[in-house]
This record gives C-alpha cells, structure tokens and sequence, in this order.
C-alpha cells in the first residue's frame, strides 16, 4: 500500500480565527486505498481541518494537495477530485433527493447524458433506492445523512473527505456506512473525521490524532491498539489514598483523580503496577475494593497522550 | 455551470410561497394603480383635446404605472433577494457550492442570473397591462421602450444590492433590513432636493430617482444608464469579494 500515489497532502496548514489558533502546523499524506480516521474531542480542530481540505475554508498558511493540485492556484482541478461531506449534510430542503443529486452531479460538471446513471449509483451504494421522489426535508436523519454521502460520492472522486459520518445514525445504519467507507477505500483515499475511537477501529487503515489544534499522533490502527493495551488501571478505594504514594510505585506514569474514591493509574505495559499497588493499598489500610485495567477508551488515550507525559512525545 | 446555478435558484424560488405571493400582490397593487391612471386619463381626455401637443396615453398611463413599479420593487426587492447567499449560509449549503469545483465568480454570475429571471417575469406580467391599452389606443413606443429600458436597468441594480447585502450575513431577515435600508436611503437621499454646491451635487447625483425618473419621461441619457450599471457591477464584484473572504481569515 505504501507505494500507491499520493492523493492528499497537507502541509503544515495552520488556520486562526482573529487570534484564536483552531489548527496549528498539521502535516500529512493519504495515499490511494487508504482509509485515515482523524480522531480528537470537540474542538479539537477536526471540523476546520476538513474544512480546509474540502476547499470551504483556506488555511492561514501551509497547503492543501488534492491529487497534486494546489487548493489555492488551481482550485477547479483540486477540487473536482475530492467529495465533501461536510458535518451537517449540506441539502436543499426544497428539493427532492433526484432533484437534488442531479444538481450536485451537475455542479460537478458530470455531462448531462450521464447524470441519471451517476445519481443511480450513488443512491444504490448509499442505500438510497426508494426516496428518489422524497423531499429533502422530510427525510430522517439517517437518510439525510446517507443523501450527503450520496452527494460526495456521485462524481466518483479519487478523494472522499467525511465529517463525522456517522453522527446522529442508528446502528444499523451506521454498520451499512462502515461498509461503504471500507468499500471506498479500496480504490479512493478516505479521510474521516470521528470523536469515537471504535469507529476508527472499524473502518480505518490509519488513525491520526488531534487535539488543540496540534497533530499528536499518526499511527496505523493496529499499532494504536497495541500501544494502548491495558496501559490503565482504574482503582477504587473506600477511604481517601494518597495519590503521591500511588504516584511513587514502579512503572506508574502519572496518575488522575476520577473521582473522591477512584484513581487512574497510568502505567508502562511491560512493568505492571498491580502486586505493589495492592500491597500499598493493605499497608496503609485504604479499603481497597476494585481494580480494573481499562482497555483502550479515547480518553486513557487521551490523556495518555496529552497529559504529564513528555516521554510519550517521540511517537510524534 | 452559471446556467445550473441559475436555474436551481429560479426552481427554488418558485417551490416556496413566497414567489407566488409576490407575484400575486405585485398584480393586484399596479392592477389597482393602472386601473386609476386609466380613469384618471379617461376623464381629462376631452380637455387634453383643447390643449395644443396634448401628453398621450404612454406619458399619462405607462410612466407612471412604471414609476408606481419602481416604488413597489423598493419594497419587494428585500424580500426576494434576502435568502440568497445568506439562507445558504445558514443552512449550511454554500459548503456544496464551496467544495464544487465552481469559482466564486460563476456563484455570484448563477445567483444574479437567476434572481434576475424572477424579476423579469415580475417586469413582464407587470408590462401586460400597459399592451393591453393597445386594444383601444396607440402607445408611443419610443418613449415606452424607454420606460421598460429604465426599469430594466433599475431592477438589475435592485437586485444586485439586495444579493450583495445577503452575501454579508447569514440571516435572511438581516439582509433583507439592509436591502431595504440602502434602497431606501438611494430613493430619498435627494427628497429635499435642490442642495447646494458640490455636496448638494454628489448627494443629486446618488440619488437612485433622479436616475430612474428620466426614463421614465423617454428621455434617454447615456450618464443614467452608466449609474445603473456601475452600481450593479459594483455590487456584484464586492459579493464576489465577499464570498472569497468567507475562506479567508475571519
């Protein structure tokens, strides 16, 4: 996979708004047959990264590379490659949903004599089949959802750029997207953006994540999954621990206070805290009653990798 | 790809109410007003006899039927042109126009082109009636031209304040307050009249009536026509500017 063309390439994009900085210095690449999962809590910058890859928002400085054409010199051919579905679908209520993918294929200046059979296949793969004569606006959320989809697919772009696909959908629904997104990413470049770490786990090759604004770690997914193994142990105690002590045993990285009587410890894989902790906790008669080890939630990642852990910055 | 855009916004417009009341009220208003010119033409009509090089049908029916349109436009031109960028805006659509490949030029042309289509059809059910009077008399077609030629260029000007106005908010009811605020100051600007020295000239040259009126009377100046076309062209090349600054720093 690693020797197919290049399709996105951001480099070092930067967006302000006055003096707010929402993105700071992100740089990557997606290849042809790549599905990238861009990961990170609200307000991370993950909306205004894809919007400036989807040509609605240029960055304050860096670039943006759709099919090795400049968003900012040549917009036309860099954006005929890419399909954009932006966070809320972007549809005309007033139109029904053949009327309104027509449109689309239209603006993507697919010739008229093949725009029945562009917006044909792009409601069969959406799953669109028998709404054609629907209005937009009676639509479900779902179905709204899967006619952006539609809209960012009908022209068959080399590039396919998501924002959050998968919101507001039922899981059956969002089982069929999942699908679809792999199916794209067979022969597209995909880049989806997601809050939710078992929907990067399900569609993507490679997971980036965003937080701040700053780009903190590209991994691919297997790798990710690895790194995050049982690195967690949640601990309840019945009477108030000392977190400095806790803080104190071999092989704890840093330790956060869940709440009055549960501690997050997090810990190197290789040397597990667990015996000392235990032993600790009898020693100084802190009523301990429950010890977990967390798999790989966003947030222990999250935390892992934004918290009071400089050692971890060299997975940059 | 401006044709597209057009199109959708015309059929857009038309798949809401609101084409269809306006286009109905504008008939009954200038029906109303056109039927009073006429009675009013039909009564002095023997005296006008006794005067030597009598105004005929067209100065004392068309012109101001046409000058009544103008009023009627200030007021409905806010109305019309109030969703266009800004309802896209809001509702979040301007996205599919933005990662199309489509410039912000051929967005601007597409939607001006076809609000303009909306207004011609308004312009020309209006100029139904003034035909009608050729059943039973003869207009003068110089000066009727002339008339519709005016209103015209003073509709395109509407409509292209009233576009740029809802490139600058997303929130129709803004635009359309703004609309109505800078067409309305343009038609009185020079009510009191008459001012003095450079001043007074400027605020007589800006004045949007003195411009329209003219035309009205079959009194062709090229300066006039100028006024209309650069006020549009102004206001489509700063909503072309507007649109690219979207992107841009906030």
């Amino acid at each position: 996979m690693t020797n197919s063309e290049v399709l996105v390439e951001a480099e070092g994009i930067t967006r302000f708004y006055g003096k707010i900085a929402a993105v700071i210095d992100v740089s990557f690449t997606i290849r042809r047959g790549e599905v990238l999962g861009f990961l990170g809590p609200n307000g991370a910058g993950k909306t205004t990264t894809m919007q400036m890859l989807g040509g609605s928002l240029a960055p304050s400085s860096g670039r943006v590379l759709i099919a090795d054409h400049d968003m900012r010199s040549e917009p036309r051919p860099a954006k005929s490659a890419l399909g954009y579905l932006p966070e809320h679908p972007p549809l005309y209520r007033e139109l029904t949903v053949d009327e309104y993918l027509d449109y689309c294929a239209a603006l993507h200046r697919i010739p008229r004599t093949q725009r029945r059979a562009a917006r044909e296949r792009a409601k069969d793969r959406c799953g669109l089949g028998d709404v054609g004569g629907r209005l937009a606006a009676n639509l479900s959320k779902g179905y709204q959802q899967r006619v952006g989809l539609a809209q960012a697919i009908i022209h068959e772009p080399p590039v396919v750029i998501l924002d959050e696909p998968t919101v507001g959908l039922d899981p059956i629904q969002i089982r069929e997207i999942r699908r679809l997104i792999r199916e794209l990413g067979q022969d597209h470049a995909v880049i989806l953006s997601t809050h939710i770490l078992p929907e990067v786990q399900a569609s993507c090759d490679r997971v980036q994540i965003i937080h701040k604004g700053r780009l903190i770690l590209s991994e691919t997914i297997d790798n990710l999954m690895h790194r995050v193994q049982s690195q967690v142990l949640v601990v309840a105690f019945r009477r108030n621990p000392d977190v400095a002590l806790v803080q104190d045993l071999a092989g704890v990285h840093s330790v956060t206070v869940v709440d009055e009587n549960r501690l997050r410890l997090f810990h190197e894989p290789e040397n597990n805290p667990t015996d000392a902790l235990v032993r600790l906790a009898v020693e100084q008669d802190w009523g301990l009653y429950e010890i977990n080890p967390e798999h790989s939630s966003l947030e222990s990642i999250f935390v892992e990798l934004t918290g009071e852990q400089p050692e971890t910055s060299d997975t940059l | 790809m401006i044709r597209t855009i057009a199109w959708r916004e015309l059929r857009s417009l038309f798949l809401s109410p609101l084409a269809f009341v306006i286009l109905g009220l504008t008939q009954v208003i200038l029906a109303r007003l056109f039927l009073g010119h006429v009675n009013l033409f039909l009564t002095i009509q023997a005296q006008l006899v006794s005067i030597a090089n009598p105004p005929g049908l067209t100065a004392l029916v068309v012109a101001p039927l046409l000058g009544n349109m103008g009023v009627l436009l200030l007021l409905i031109t806010p109305l019309i042109t109030m969703r266009l960028i800004a309802n896209e805006r809001h509702n979040g659509t301007l996205t599919l126009l933005y990662s199309a490949p489509v410039s912000m030029t051929e967005i601007i042309l597409g939607k001006y082109l076809g609000i303009l289509g909306f207004f011609f059809i308004i312009v020309a059910l209006t100029l139904a009636m003034p035909l009608s009077l050729l059943m039973g008399g003869q207009l003068d077609w110089g000066m009727f031209g002339c008339g519709v030629l005016g209103l015209l260029l003073f509709t395109s000007t509407l409509a292209a304040v009233g576009l740029f106005m809802s490139t600058l908010t997303k929130h129709p009811a803004v635009a359309a307050m703004g609309t109505f605020g800078v067409l309305f100051l343009l038609w009185v600007i020079d009510y009191a009249g008459h001012a003095q020295g450079t001043g007074g000239y400027i605020v007589a040259y800006l004045s949007i009536v003195n411009h329209y009126e003219p035309f009205l009377r079959g009194f062709f100046d090229s300066s006039n026509a100028v006024y209309f076309v650069t006020l549009s062209v102004s206001c489509l090349i700063l909503s072309i500017r507007r649109l690219d600054a979207d992107r841009m720093d906030a």
